[in-house]
This record gives C-alpha cells, sequence and structure tokens, in this order.
C-alpha cells in the first residue's frame, strides 16, 4: 500500500501485546455514517485502523447495461438515477457526450440555462454533503439548516422539470422545454439570500471547536497520493492540485463565466470542509452571472429528427407528426464512434464513456464516476487513526453510493 | 512544450499515417514513438479525441511512457465487448494531463478464442494505484483478467456470480 509521508503523527500508546488486539470489525452495508450501503472490513488493534478495505456492489442495478437496451433517449431518465443528489450533472455529461457523437449546436440559451441548473444542483449536492457530514460528527443542527435551503432548490427543479429529483430535463440537443414564466426572478430571490445562509452554516461550524477538533489534521491525502489514485473534485483540491474541468477543459460555455477555483494544500479533512464551503459561495457567483447575461432564443437544437417537435408544431404540420412518431417509435440513428465527455460534477470528475455502432441504440455507455475512484484513497487517509476519524474521512469525500455501483 | 495548431475538432484522421502528419509535435504520441513506435499499431482522431492503439502486451510500459510525457492522471479505464467480431474485447484507458489540459484515450485489442474464455493482459496498477477498482470492474463484469493486479476480486456482483453481465452475449433480461 501506499505510504503517507506527510500525514501529522499521531501520538499514540503503542499496544504492548501488538497482534493480539487485533480485531476485524464490519461496518456496515446499513450504518448510518456509511451513506448508504457501503461496507467497510476495518480491522483495528485497539482503536487504531490497521487496514481499511470498502466491498461495494450493494447498490449495482446494471445501469450501464440497462443502456444496452435502450434508445439513446430513453438513457437519460436512467442517469439521473445513478448520482441522485446532483441529478443535472448526470444528465448534462450524458448529453453532451452524445452531443458530441451527432455533432449537434446548441443554442446558447440552452447552454447558459444548463450552467445555471447544473449550478444549483451543485449547491444542493454540496448541501447534503454538509449537513450529513456535520450530523455525523455530531453536529445535528446544521442538518435542518441545510435541508431548509435544499428544500428550496428541489422545488426549483420541480418547476422546471416537474420533478423533485429525479429531473431528466437536459435532453439530447437542449432542454425538455422553456422554463415557466417566473423562474428566473425566483432564482434570483433564492441566491441574494443564499450567502447569508453560508454564513449561518459557517458560524455553526467553522468556529466550533468540537468540530474543528474533529477534522483538523484527520484524513491527511498527500497531493501525489491523491493523484495515483484517481481523486478527483475538492478532496483533490484540498491537496493543492489545481485542476477543475470547468475552467480548464471548458464546456457547455462555461468559458464564459468568472469564478475562482478554491484551492488548499493542508490535505486534510478540514480543508476538504473549506474547499467545499468556498465552491459554493462561487457558484452563486456563477448562476448570478447567467441570469444577468442570459440570452434569448430557442432552447432546443434545429435537428427535426433528434430533437422531438414542439406541440403546436405537431397539430399543424404533417412533417412533425412524421419526426415524432419516428423519434419515438424507432430512435433516432447516432454516426459510429467513440466519445468520451468529463465533467466538473459536485464531487468530481465525471465522465461518460459512449460508444456508438451506428444504430439507436449506444454500443457502450460507461459512466466513470468521482466516488468509485475516491474511495480508494480512504485506506490512505485512515490508517494509523483512530476508528473514530474514520466516519469523519468518509463523510469528507462526500460519497454516494448510487453512483459507485451504478 | 510547443504545441500546433490543434486540428478542428470536427476533422477525423483515421490510420497512424495519418495521425502522425496532423499531429506532429503531439506530447503523448512523441513520448510513445520514443519509447517504442512498433507498439503503436493504430491511431485515430475523431471527434477532437485522440485514440492511440497499443499492442496489447505493451500496455503497461506504454502508461508508463505518457505518464512520464506529462499525462499524468489516469482518470477512466473500461471494456467494449464486440463479440462475435475479432478482435473481440476493446480496453479503453483515459488518462488525463493536468499540465496540458488534455485527454488521450489508449486502445488494448484482445481477442478471445472461445465464447466462454477468458482473456489476460497486464494490470496498470504499478504506474496508477488508481485503476485498481477499475480493473476489478472490468475483471467483474466482462471477464478479463489482469495480471499483476494485487486484489483481482469480483467488486459488484457476489462472489460466486456465474458470467459477466457487461459481455454481448449475456442478456439484459431474463434467463441465460
Amino acid at each position: 500500500m501506499l505510504k503517507n509521508p506527510g500525514a501529522p503523527v499521531l501520538d499514540l500508546p503503542v499496544s504492548e501485546h501488538l497482534g493480539e488486539h487485533r480485531m476485524v470489525l464490519n461496518m456496515g452495508p446499513q450504518h448510518p455514517a456509511t451513506h448508504g450501503v457501503l461496507r467497510l472490513v476495518v480491522e483495528i488493534d485497539g482503536e487504531v485502523i490497521v487496514s481499511v478495505r470498502p466491498e461495494i456492489g450493494y447498490l449495482h442495478t446494471g445501469i450501464e447495461k440497462t443502456c444496452e437496451a435502450k434508445f439513446y433517449q430513453q438513457v437519460v431518465p436512467l442517469t439521473d438515477r445513478i448520482n441522485y443528489l446532483d441529478p443535472l450533472s448526470n444528465n448534462l455529461c450524458y448529453c453532451l457526450a452524445v452531443e458530441k457523437l451527432l455533432g449537434l449546436e446548441i443554442p446558447e440559451r440552452a447552454q447558459w440555462i444548463r450552467v445555471l441548473l447544473t449550478e444549483l444542483s451543485r449547491i444542493n449536492s454540496h448541501l447534503i454533503w454538509l449537513g450529513t457530514h456535520a450530523m455525523d460528527i455530531g453536529a445535528l443542527t446544521v442538518f435542518l439548516y441545510t435541508f431548509r435551503e435544499r428544500e428550496e432548490i428541489l422545488r426549483l427543479f420541480e418547476a422546471v422539470a416537474g420533478q423533485r429529483m429525479m429531473t431528466s430535463y437536459f435532453r439530447i440537443g437542449g432542454l425538455a422545454m422553456e422554463p415557466p414564466l417566473g423562474y428566473f426572478e425566483r432564482i434570483q430571490a433564492f441566491i441574494r439570500t443564499f450567502p447569508e445562509k453560508i454564513d449561518e452554516y459557517s458560524n455553526l461550524l467553522t468556529g466550533n471547536p468540537i468540530f474543528m477538533n474533529r477534522l483538523k489534521g484527520v484524513g491527511y491525502l498527500s497531493a501525489a497520493d491523491a493523484i495515483a489514485l484517481g481523486v478527483t473534485g475538492p478532496p483533490l483540491r484540498a491537496s493543492g492540485v489545481d485542476i477543475d474541468l470547468r475552467r480548464d477543459m471548458p464546456y457547455s460555455s462555461y468559458e464564459k463565466f468568472q469564478f475562482q477555483v478554491p484551492i488548499s494544500t493542508v490535505g486534510d479533512t478540514w480543508a476538504r470542509y473549506e474547499v467545499r464551503l468556498v465552491e459554493m459561495r462561487e457558484s452563486v457567483k456563477i448562476i448570478q452571472q447567467a441570469l444577468d447575461g442570459m440570452p434569448g432564443g430557442p432552447v432546443k437544437a434545429d435537428a427535426p429528427k433528434v430533437v422531438l417537435p414542439d406541440r403546436e408544431k405537431m397539430k399543424t404540420e404533417m412533417e412533425a407528426l412524421i419526426h415524432h412518431f419516428k423519434i419515438v417509435t424507432e430512435g433516432f440513428a447516432v454516426p459510429a464512434g467513440e466519445v468520451y465527455q468529463g465533467m466538473e460534477c459536485g464531487h468530481g470528475q465525471m465522465g461518460y464513456y459512449v460508444v456508438s455502432d451506428g444504430t439507436a441504440k449506444p454500443y457502450r455507455v460507461h459512466m466513470r464516476y468521482p466516488s468509485f475512484a475516491t474511495l480508494q484513497a480512504l485506506e490512505v487517509m485512515c490508517k494509523g487513526r483512530l476508528i473514530a476519524d474514520l466516519v469523519a474521512v468518509i463523510g469528507s469525500i462526500d460519497i454516494v453510493l448510487g453512483e459507485i455501483d451504478r | 512544450m510547443s504545441q500546433s495548431p490543434a486540428p478542428a475538432p470536427t476533422q477525423t484522421f483515421a490510420g497512424k499515417e495519418a495521425v502522425l502528419q496532423a499531429l506532429p509535435e503531439h506530447a503523448a504520441i512523441q513520448a510513445i514513438l520514443k519509447w517504442n513506435s512498433a507498439a503503436l499499431t493504430d491511431a485515430k482522431l475523431a471527434f477532437g479525441e485522440l485514440t492511440l492503439t497499443i499492442d496489447a502486451t505493451q500496455i503497461r510500459a506504454a502508461c508508463g511512457a505518457v505518464q512520464a510525457a506529462g499525462y499524468n492522471f489516469f482518470e477512466d479505464m473500461t471494456a467494449v465487448d464486440w463479440f462475435p467480431g475479432s478482435p473481440r474485447f476493446q480496453l479503453s484507458y483515459h488518462i488525463l494531463s493536468h499540465a496540458l489540459k488534455e485527454r488521450i484515450r489508449l486502445c488494448a485489442l484482445l481477442d478471445a478464442p472461445g465464447p466462454d474464455s477468458e482473456p489476460s493482459i497486464d494490470s496498470i496498477t504499478p504506474v496508477w494505484a488508481g485503476a485498481n477498482f477499475f480493473e476489478r470492474e472490468v475483471f467483474d463484469l466482462f471477464g478479463i483478467h489482469f495480471a499483476g493486479h494485487p486484489d483481482l476480486r469480483r467488486i459488484m456482483m457476489p462472489d460466486d456470480w456465474k458470467g459477466h453481465p457487461l459481455r454481448k452475449d449475456y442478456p439484459v433480461e431474463g434467463y441465460r
């Protein structure tokens, strides 16, 4: 296993009968602090962790296999169910990959609304992380605060997509429909007060001695280990690696937005907490820019063979009716080829690898999800630490078992 | 590192010679050619993405070569089953460079003599430890073995599961 040279040394009394006090502890799959059905086989010596072995697969539903039996447009609702806390990021990444294969030009307004809602989705993901992470540590109040704001975000999703969590609002070629009247004003009202809400969370946690003691110096991960183990997103940036695909490999017109990418070089659980708090503030800035500069125009690409026609057109134009019938009954053929679309979701770098054989069903869809790779770093972060730190570290890497098991 | 102006993403170059001409100064191609030009069996530039097909027996060393050239981050790996085509399996490795802000895809083609045979390829975990779970997933769902992997067990399916669900001769629903 990898060494962890820069980790703060913990001065623990060494057991005199080393080896005799070792035991294997089975944590999960039904454990409140594992955020789902994660099972950890932990070997401990007294209270000190000797090794951690994650056992996953309890939530495996074979989504990649299911995709191969669906039309391209039918895969969109499946993607929601993978990372159910950041649904619009899933939709966006899949749509971008298929649009790349099709060579579709997406209207600017659709791209900006995608950015707007993906950032809202990122805040949603971070709010759940903050609430549950603080709850694991023992600060129960924060959970009630973050879920108050999350509820408002879910209402915003419901207003635009008709669904609170499984949105499927981004479609191949644009959006499902134009957002309802007064929708942007509702988002504006939400983000006007949201920075104050972040201050509230910060007031509850940042100066809290219990929270600080449980997090500072715990779960150290060096930049070299993070890169070697495929760690991405806030945990990678908290270890001092300055990479964010929104800025470095922009997609969906992210290059038109100004925002900072928070970095910390400390590399511990506390640094991950701080990085995510700043990320929420930066997301608010992006949403504000998107609202201020929202371009007009259509929200669907001009591709009648791929994008479902408007209801009005279907009632008046024969061709639109034919296209609608053909897309729904036999899908649309996608040119043969393979693409990989990466993007930055709330947890880190997500990626969709779509292989087409020229038919209306994807030949292979593979999803790279950040938690799957980040989970490999758990042992490096916990080895030689106390068992109680394990809960803090799991919370800080922000895992969703839906995206690990797929 | 000097970078030549990238060809438009709509352009497609298929074949080793065409790609070498289109991207004469590409860092990854240079690194592969310098390391072992015979191991690069095919190349493709499509949708703005570069695919380098590597001789399957050389994949670990090829990963080491691109890693030394600045492609420092292992992002993803998976397999594609081209059953009943031949060679049957395509392994795709997506490698990202933090410095160049660029991604490449390394491909290795593996043939399986019979429908139930389980081919083997070198594990790249000595180069990137983070490939561990990804290779276990491919082993579990495709039945491809990785020589030198530290812990090659099923990861998604139960340990006593028969068959490999993502193979094309495995049905989506119903009984086998």
